[in-house]
């Protein structure tokens, strides 16, 4: 199929002799919802740093948007959009002055950030907050823009490394109806969450024990392989087989 | 007996308000969960009963002390594990575990037992400084600190935020075995689905508690009649669900979206227009609420 968007071959990082990543293999599909699971140091940021062009693999291979990780970093991360819970936006500028910024770093046009910018904000109802300090705004709200600023410029692949963390239960679900909406537009999504209920919202998710991943396949098969009610019961059923002790 | 009473405690900065005149009080030996999303008062509501930070008005007392006048004693009194790691991360973890001891005038040994489930956990690691630590083992040594002087009262401020399934599962294992040991605890959680572990909980939203009851009663007091909804394509489902004026609330909600519905419209009728709207493999099936419910219920009806 010629619709893939992110491929990893065998993909392996190791830190001496510690193996962080090791030999994961699967592929993710253009307009996807794909979910990466796993416990505190399985290494799923490890291997979201490789998929993203920050870290260089030590065997195996992967390529995002059509670029070789290991040979292109720098038009993998062009291809890209990123956010995470932990850094997302600048606190001290303003609503505008993140979008000119990202949108600057993407190589985006003045003139096309300017107009954006206002599409964006009309669609988030968040025109009246266009000179507020992002520090200044409800958790919820930043999250929402912090998403937004990541598909600014476009990108094929957005990653997302556990976005909803400490949000409201009510803008949580409003995040992932923003999820669905960039999906619609074609947008593949790669995200990882500690929030369960968020792994039934993905098209498949796969699940990293101890560097590899032992498991892939859609919430409802994954449930069923498991003889499982819940994600929240297969994720238990497959990080309890853990035997790193590194967490 | 009560181990923390709070009467009408308000505390302002700048021009936000962020904790509006809470009170409530919790007794000896309960878990009592605060339960809300970052930013709705949780830290400043710990700050406060800790004696880290004065209120602008109103009192509260920590296993009788009042917070202002006693802080001296309350601080011998009480454990507190902040949501920001905040132990010294160039000493190793036997180092932090003593100098915690040593400053409340006590030895490792002699309060092990208390920690004991936790801290042979990350015993194998004791030479390894904090700062070296992975999320999971830093939360379980700052616990160990939090303990080792025998506290009657523990604040866990976020204890899980950030931790996978797993870990956030035995985390609450050992706080219920803390309980039998008669130690009360106050732990706030942005994670609705540790609230059912709780023996009483409240929740938190823009600095004001809503309703303060056991997690059963919470329940119970849902005012509607819940529905899950499911069908082949999930999204435009919600959309339709949305779109339909007698549909009262609509959330996704893991594999399903729960639904409530105006009293004069039948789960019958909800089910023709789905058809109409050529949804496939259709399923309504009355259901429990969950606390993320009655959350979502409460705080959408406080914000109105």
């Amino acid at each position: 199929m010629n619709d893939i968007v992110i491929q990893a071959h065998e993909l392996t990082k190791k830190f001496g002799d510690f193996t962080a990543v090791d030999h994961i293999s699967f592929e993710v599909h253009k307009a996807e919802i794909f979910g990466f699971l796993g416990a505190n140091g399985a290494g799923k940021t490890t291997a979201m740093r490789m998929l993203c062009g920050l870290s260089h693999p030590t065997s195996g291979s992967g390529s995002v948007a059509g670029f070789d990780i290991a040979k292109d970093p720098e038009k993998v991360k062009a291809s890209i959009g990123y956010m995470s819970q932990k850094f997302s936006l600048y606190g001290d500028l303003k609503v505008w002055e993140n979008i000119r910024l990202f949108g600057g770093i993407y190589g985006m046009k003045t003139k096309a950030i300017a107009s954006k910018t206002d599409v964006i904000l009309n669609h988030l109802g968040l025109m009246s907050e266009k000179n507020t300090l992002v520090r200044d705004l409800p958790l919820g709200w930043k999250q929402k823009l912090a998403f937004s600023v990541s598909i600014f410029h476009s990108p094929q692949i957005v990653f997302l490394d556990e976005p909803t963390g400490g949000v409201d239960p009510a803008a949580r679900r409003q995040f992932w109806e923003m999820i669905y909406e960039a999906v619609d537009q074609g947008i593949t999504v790669f995200v990882t969450t500690h929030y369960m209920d968020e792994a039934e919202y993905c098209d498949r998710v796969s699940i990293m024990v101890d560097g590899r991943i032992e498991g892939l396949n859609t919430p409802a098969q994954l449930k069923q392989e498991t003889t499982s009610t819940s994600m929240d019961e297969v994720f238990q059923k497959f990080a309890r087989k853990a035997t790193r002790n590194q967490d | 007996m009560i181990a923390v009473a709070v009467k009408n405690i308000s505390k302002t900065y700048d021009k936000v308000s962020a904790l509006k005149s809470i009170s409530f009080e919790a007794s000896k030996g309960e878990i009592f969960g605060i339960i809300g999303p970052d930013g709705a008062g949780k830290t400043t509501l710990f700050r406060i009963l800790t004696t880290l930070l004065l209120a602008d008005s109103g009192e509260a007392t920590v296993d009788g002390f009042n917070v202002v006048n006693d802080y001296k004693a309350i601080r011998q009194r009480i454990g507190y594990m902040p949501g920001k790691f905040s132990l010294y991360e160039d000493l190793s973890v036997e180092e932090n575990l003593e100098f915690f001891a040593t400053l409340f005038h006590t030895t490792v040994q002699e309060n092990y037992h208390l920690i004991e489930e936790i801290y042979k956990q990350i015993e194998p690691f004791k030479k390894r400084r904090a700062g070296k630590l992975s999320g999971g083992m830093k939360q379980k040594l700052a616990l160990s600190c939090a303990l080792i002087h025998k506290p009657s009262v523990l604040f866990l401020d976020e204890p899980t935020t950030g931790v996978d399934p797993v870990s956030r599962k035995e985390f609450w294992e050992m706080l219920s075995n803390l309980k039998t040991q008669g130690i009360t605890i106050l732990v706030s959680t942005p994670y609705m689905d540790e609230a059912s572990l709780c023996d009483r909980i409240t929740f938190i939203h823009q600095g004001k508690f809503l309703d303060v009851d056991t997690p059963r009663n919470m329940i119970a007091k849902y005012p509607s009649k819940l529905l899950a909804v499911s069908a082949s394509r999930m999204y435009p489902l919600l959309l339709d669900l949305r779109a339909n004026p007698q549909v009262l609330s609509s959330f996704t909600f893991g594999d399903n979206h729960h639904v409530t519905l105006a009293a004069t419209y039948s789960v019958e009728e909800l089910a023709a227009y789905l058809r109409l709207k050529n949804h496939e493999d259709v399923l309504i099936q009355p259901i429990e609420p969950t606390i993320e419910d009655c959350f979502m219920q409460i705080t959408t009806t406080a914000d109105e």
